[in-house]
């Protein structure tokens, strides 16, 4: 073991679903990596690691990122949201997440996480998306089960229960 | 049915959803076992060379690395894999050895403490090669000096046959009229967005191996146990692992074969998961690669009398079950249509390209192409509708069960009705006139139409058809169902899943037979030594199969209720009432005994039990797929799967002449899969199925270079259709239940998938059509279409618009 | 697909910035959205020692908009420029390439300097700087260099920046005299894809409706971006007739030598670059008309 390289590991603090979480990682630890392995949060999924399927896609301080685009380091500080950070405070599905169940938005479940991300982020901005706008919002995030078609779905059944909590 | 069912065919939720929508699904990827050691492949750069030398001697010294290994000490110490087909030379292992016959074969495999320093380690690894000359197209592979991908088969066919079936030659003499055409289905997969992924941990004092796995694979512990030279109770599968999409294609044996090989070998647990680009090049995981030459006789008044189908199919550089692909085809080869002389010659080939997996619908979307493409062809060629030319051939509702001339009955169908309220649906004269209004504005629009069948039930009657040493004809399916003392349910399947709801399939129909509430229902999944047979989510076929299971071990734990209030009633089962778990004497209802007394008393009132009646709670059920169990006759006529789903989809398209561009304007598909045990699951794969037909009609495809090099092995260039690309669809269902089935219920795994690829080539050349052109390859790209509209030139389009 | 080793360092200035690129040079790469470089990075196309993070330089984050010219940082991030209401009054066709670029979730990250440096074929926003001829400033220890447009592209994925250079600001030409529209058409196999064949156009027009300035640019049809100022040039003091704007579509896609590849052959991109070109020419007549 003498002569063996220790890789330079870099501190990493972020907060995660409004945790600090921190670790020592190599600088080329991806963001998606760090989530998973380092701290086990293994919801966040990986499907391609160069950025065109969007199974990583998690929030940065309330926006989509895809997690495979982004090393860890460069992230020190921020703030993460993934999709154990939707649900509601005292646990239960948020509206998005129950209407996906509703609508049956998920098949094996891989994107899902994702899908999530990207609906919850386009309701964050549009509380009442056309088809168009949902189908535009969610197309970074393959899916290969389900046409997508539950998912628009689920994403209006939710726009449509939020404005109906608004109103009550 | 005597009754209306509680339970089966109401919308209710998913059980497996909750834990999909909160990050909660366990991948093969999320197991972390302590110690665990990583792979990296170095893969071959050349379709076709010799390996001369492997030097390892920089990567050994890299930091990390635990271990490398190459071909020769892993063929020496494993098993060939299995060949479907009687090829004994064509074998296949893991790594390669002294050869390399594609372009991303694996070669050796690098284990270090991280991922990243064994890719680290694999770039170091130093291959030296002889290139010697490759054969990519299949043609070419199969004329006589084409170079050998394996020379000790002596040949590039791999499996050749010629089937008549029914009396072809008179039929094409007597025939008004017949004509021939060439259809081809191009190279592309499933590809779910979960690579496939396998750790392995190998106990030596207990001498087990462990094994979890991105797995939808028949026989996949024998396989492995037999490959590693283990008995088959030293290799236990974990099947609770969610499968992140497969679709046909997550069998990766050689991949668990190699990772359960260095387990061992080095005492730690291994992990490889693919990353996108081993899987797209060197997980052998790519689909049908296929042309057909079609001869269809036919009268002038549109009744198809014959056809004669001639199929070619490029399955890469080794075998494994890919052959078999055209032989489930024969199971519909004449489609929903009175057609009662085929002729059907399949050629299976091998070239220096990725290996085939068994894809959605295992080689049957391919030939529904070719079926339905004829269908068109003989409408345009006597000038008579495509609908009405359907109509007339199509097998009627009266007519079944049906037996077709290579010897499978169909179950049931009524496709007649099917296609109406299809056509209903989507209001079809509307959207003939949206059509020839896009066309009056200079536009190219075009509907497209396909009806076709998806046999499912899953047996393999192929395997004996396409391999005469091989005489299996078992294909069961199983599940326990076990009530614990608190009387709370809880079902025990065999097999993993990939999103088709088998938590929510057996949790329903043990709550239909049992009366009790399906939500309660708890649904575990096995491991392989403490499983039942299963044959795994293949052919279209667990609703049929766990489905009835599941209700075979349900209604046999409700027997034991019935037996068991009676004994206690002092009368005959005759004269129980059941309801909801409860049991009551008809003739005198003041006897009763509820669930949770009847549950108390199987499993601790030993004395009022039947004598010899088992104590306890719990049933299992073990059952053969329905009109499974044949071998096939001489002349190749054989029993394939036992119910016959139906699809009739329906589309409008839109291209823009100046770009070739298309553009998916409505979309319905009418369905009948019998009884509908989830219908939002079955909905679900629908859509997900046209999608997936979608992508391979339009976007998707391994293409190779001359050179055969993969050109289109990142998501980059491999096309997977985004929510902007697949339209909003719509289902029309229709129920003809199967006779054979326990609920009425058929299969629907790869619904959709079957007839959409047909559906929009169909719709494409209606557009193509006022050019009198027309577009006959797969996938049909942007390109491709401009070619086609750039050779009779938009100009003269505008002016005859 | 991990990238190979690397070490990181996240600069407090500028200059501290370009004194490690002047002591890495070719072994260092800037770093700012990462969203062309980590792909490039995770497929172990590239290997570079040393990534510096230039992401959190404020200097780099600002925008200016004066009479003359919209100059933006290079570390401003897609989705800011994207939604900057400032930047988009001035230059409008700027947000609408950046509609085309990648998808929401790579906005979120992609900086307006990267997606340049990168300089991908088919990309937008180099396109867009090449037909508005915008000025690139790029820094090193040996001091500011501003690069025109036309020579910071040099081939596929190549600018003229030299290894110990990072790219500072860029500064786009604003159009304020007369009404000016603008269009970016672009065709790609799917949504979010990079481009078969991208066409910008911008004209300004006077009362009269007489064309006063012109540009005109085609992207993914050649090694780099190809901006056609002398065949917009022929269009200055016309009506922006249809027959014109075809004639001067077809030269432009006739003075192009693209290349083949898996979703397009040259002949089919030199297509498209007639259609395309086309379209956007009429489009931003329209919106010049308005």
């Amino acid at each position: 073991m003498t002569d063996r390289i220790i890789p330079k590991t870099y501190l990493v603090e972020l907060d995660v679903n409004g945790k600090t979480c921190r670790a020592h990682v190599p600088a080329r630890t991806t963001l998606v990596d760090f989530l998973r392995d380092e701290l086990r949060l293994t919801g966040t999924h990986v499907g391609c690691e160069h950025g065109t399927c969007g199974a990583c896609t998690v929030m940065q301080n309330g926006k989509p990122i895809r997690a495979c685009l982004a090393f860890a380091v460069q992230l020190n500080g921020e703030k993460i949201t993934t999709v154990e950070g939707l649900c509601k405070a005292d646990g239960s599905l948020s509206i998005l997440q129950d209407s996906f169940c509703a609508t049956h938005a998920q098949q094996c479940g891989y994107c899902t996480p994702g899908m999530l991300i990207s609906s919850q982020y386009l309701l964050n901005q549009n509380a009442n998306p056309s088809d168009s706008e949902i189908r535009e919002a969610i197309s970074g995030n393959l899916c290969r089960c389900t046409g997508y078609q539950q998912i628009v779905d689920a994403v209006k059944l939710a726009a449509a229960r939020m404005a109906n909590e608004e109103q009550a | 049915m005597s009754r209306p069912f509680k339970y089966i065919g109401t919308k209710r939720r998913a059980k497996e959803s909750p834990r999909f929508v909160t990050g909660q699904g366990r991948y093969v990827a999320d197991i972390h076992l302590p110690g665990m050691k990583h792979v990296a492949i170095v893969a071959s750069p050349h379709p076709s060379a010799k390996i001369v030398a492997i030097n390892t001697e920089a990567a050994r010294a890299a930091p990390g690395v635990q271990y490398i290994l190459d071909g020769r000490e892993f063929c020496a110490a494993t098993e060939a894999l299995p060949v479907g087909v009687d090829a004994p030379k064509v074998t296949r292992y893991a790594l390669a050895q002294d050869v390399v016959r594609y372009a991303g074969e694996w070669v050796v495999a690098v284990v270090a403490d991280s991922r990243a320093e064994a890719e680290d380690a694999a770039e170091l690894v130093d291959v030296e090669y002889e290139a010697t000359r490759p054969v990519i197209d299949a043609e070419l592979a199969l004329q006589a000096d084409a170079p050998l991908v394996h020379p000790a088969h002596g040949s590039n066919r791999l499996y050749h046959r010629k089937f008549v079936w029914g009396p072809v030659e008179r039929a094409f003499a007597e025939a008004e009229d017949q004509l021939s055409f060439r259809v081809r289905w191009g190279r592309s997969s499933s590809v779910p967005i979960e690579t496939f992924g396998v750790v392995a941990h190998w106990s030596e004092s207990n001498q087990l191996l462990d094994v979890w796995a991105s797995i939808q694979m028949p026989k996949y512990p024998d396989q492995l146990a037999r490959a590693l030279r283990l008995p088959g109770n030293a290799v236990r599968v974990h099947y609770d692992v969610d499968v992140g999409g497969s679709y046909g294609v997550k069998r990766g044996i050689k991949h668990t074969v190699l990772v359960s090989y260095l387990a061992r070998r080095i005492g730690a647990p291994v992990r490889f998961i693919e990353d996108r680009l081993e899987n797209m090049r060197g997980g052998d995981m790519h689909g049908p690669d296929r042309f057909f030459d079609m001869q269809v006789a036919f009268n002038r008044d549109g009744i198809v009398k014959a056809l004669r189908i001639r199929a070619v199919d490029d399955v890469g550089a080794y075998a494994g079950r890919s052959p078999l692909q055209l032989g489930k085809p024969v199971g519909a080869i004449c489609g929903p249509y009175q057609i009662h002389a085929v002729e059907y010659e399949p050629t299976s080939v091998m070239t220096n390209k990725t290996p085939q997996e068994a894809v959605r619908g295992f080689g049957q979307a391919p030939t529904n192409l070719a079926i339905e493409r004829a269908m068109d062809y003989v409408a345009q060629h006597l000038g008579m509708d495509r609908i009405e030319l359907r109509r007339k051939n199509f097998i009627r509702k009266d007519q079944f069960p049906y037996l077709i001339p290579s010897g499978s009955t169909y179950d049931s169908g009524d496709y007649h009705t099917v296609l109406d309220k299809a056509l209903d649906g989507i209001d079809y004269p509307a959207l003939l006139r949206q059509r020839d209004t896009l066309r009056a504005q200079g536009m190219l629009a075009g509907i497209g139409i396909a009806t076709c069948l998806e046999p499912s039930g899953g047996n393999a009657a192929f395997e004996p058809l396409f391999n005469p040493k091989n005489e299996t004809t078992t294909w069961m399916d199983s599940c326990l169902v076990r009530v614990d003392l608190s009387g709370a349910i809880t079902g025990v399947m065999g097999t993993s899943s990939a999103g088709q709801g088998h938590e929510t399939l057996v949790a329903t129909v043990v709550g239909e037979v049992l009366e009790r509430e399906p939500a309660n229902i708890r649904v575990v999944r096995a491991d392989s030594l403490n499983a039942l047979p299963s044959n795994s989510p293949v052919g279209s076929r667990m609703a049929i199969m766990l489905g009835g299971a599941a209700a075979g071990a349900a209604r046999k734990i409700k027997t034991t209720l019935i037996q068991l209030a009676a004994h206690n009633f002092g009368c005959g089962i005759d004269d129980i009432d059941y309801n909801d778990g409860n049991a009551s004497q008809r003739s005198n209802p003041a006897k009763k005994l509820s669930w949770d007394q009847l549950v108390e008393i199987a499993h601790r009132k030993y004395h009022l039990l039947p004598p010899g009646m088992e104590p306890g709670l719990q049933a299992t059920f073990v059952w053969e797929v329905p009109t499974g169990g044949a071998m096939p006759t001489a002349d190749g006529r054989v029993q394939m799967y036992p119910c016959y789903s139906f699809e009739a989809h329906l589309l409008l398209i839109q291209i823009d002449p100046d770009t070739g561009k298309p553009r998916i304007l409505k979309y319905l598909c009418g369905h009948d899969c019998g009884v509908m045990i989830n219908p939002d699951i079955v909905h679900g794969m629908t859509y997900g199925g046209i999608a997936h037909g979608i992508g391979a009609a339009l976007f998707e495809k391994f293409a190779y270079t001359e050179e055969g090099q993969l050109a289109s092995g990142t998501f980059m260039d491999y096309l997977i259709p985004s929510a902007m690309e697949v339209p909003e669809i719509h289902i029309v269902d229709h129920c003809t239940p199967s006779p054979l089935t326990t609920f009425g219920q058929k299969g629907s795994g790869e619904a959709g998938y079957l007839g959409s690829a047909a559906a929009i080539c169909s719709a494409v050349n209606d557009a193509l059509r006022p050019l009198g052109t027309s577009i006959e390859t797969l996938p049909m790209s942007h390109m491709d279409i401009w070619n086609c509209i750039s050779q009779r030139g938009t100009k003269e389009l505008r002016k005859t618009a | 697909m991990k990238s190979a080793a690397f070490e990181y360092a996240r600069v407090g200035s500028l200059d501290e910035a370009c004194e490690l690129l002047a002591q890495y040079g070719d072994d260092a790469k800037v770093i700012a959205g990462g969203q062309s470089l980590v792909p490039m990075l995770a497929m172990r196309l590239l290997a570079p020692a040393w990534l510096i993070d230039v992401a959190r330089l404020s200097i780099l984050q600002q925008m200016t908009v004066t009479e003359d010219q919209g100059v933006i940082g290079a570390g401003v991030r897609q989705c800011v420029a994207e939604s900057d209401p400032q930047l988009n009054q001035s230059i409008a066709l700027l947000r609408k390439a950046l509609r085309w670029v990648g998808h929401t979730a790579t906005r979120t990250r992609g900086t307006i300097g990267g997606s340049l440096v990168h300089a991908d074929p088919s990309a937008e926003l180099p396109l867009v700087a090449a037909m508005l001829n915008a000025v690139f400033t790029a820094k090193s220890t040996r001091g500011l260099r501003r690069i025109e447009a036309g020579n910071f592209f040099t081939g596929p994925v190549m600018t003229a920046l030299e290894p110990d250079e990072c790219l500072v600001e860029v500064s786009f030409p604003l159009w304020r005299s007369g009404k000016t529209g603008s269009a970016f058409e672009e065709i790609a196999t799917r949504h979010g894809d990079f481009a078969m064949v991208a066409v910008a156009a911008q004209v300004s027009v006077d009362p009269s409706g007489r064309c006063t300035r012109a540009a005109l640019g085609i992207g993914g049809a050649g090694p780099v971006p190809h901006a056609f100022a002398d065949l917009a040039g022929r269009l200055i003091g016309s009506r922006l007739e249809d027959g014109l704007l075809r004639e001067v579509a077809q030269e432009a896609a006739g003075q192009l030598e693209p290349t083949n590849d898996l979703q397009a052959s040259a002949a089919y991109r030199r297509h498209l670059a007639g259609v395309l070109a086309e379209r956007a020419l009429r489009s931003a007549r329209q919106e010049a008309a308005v």
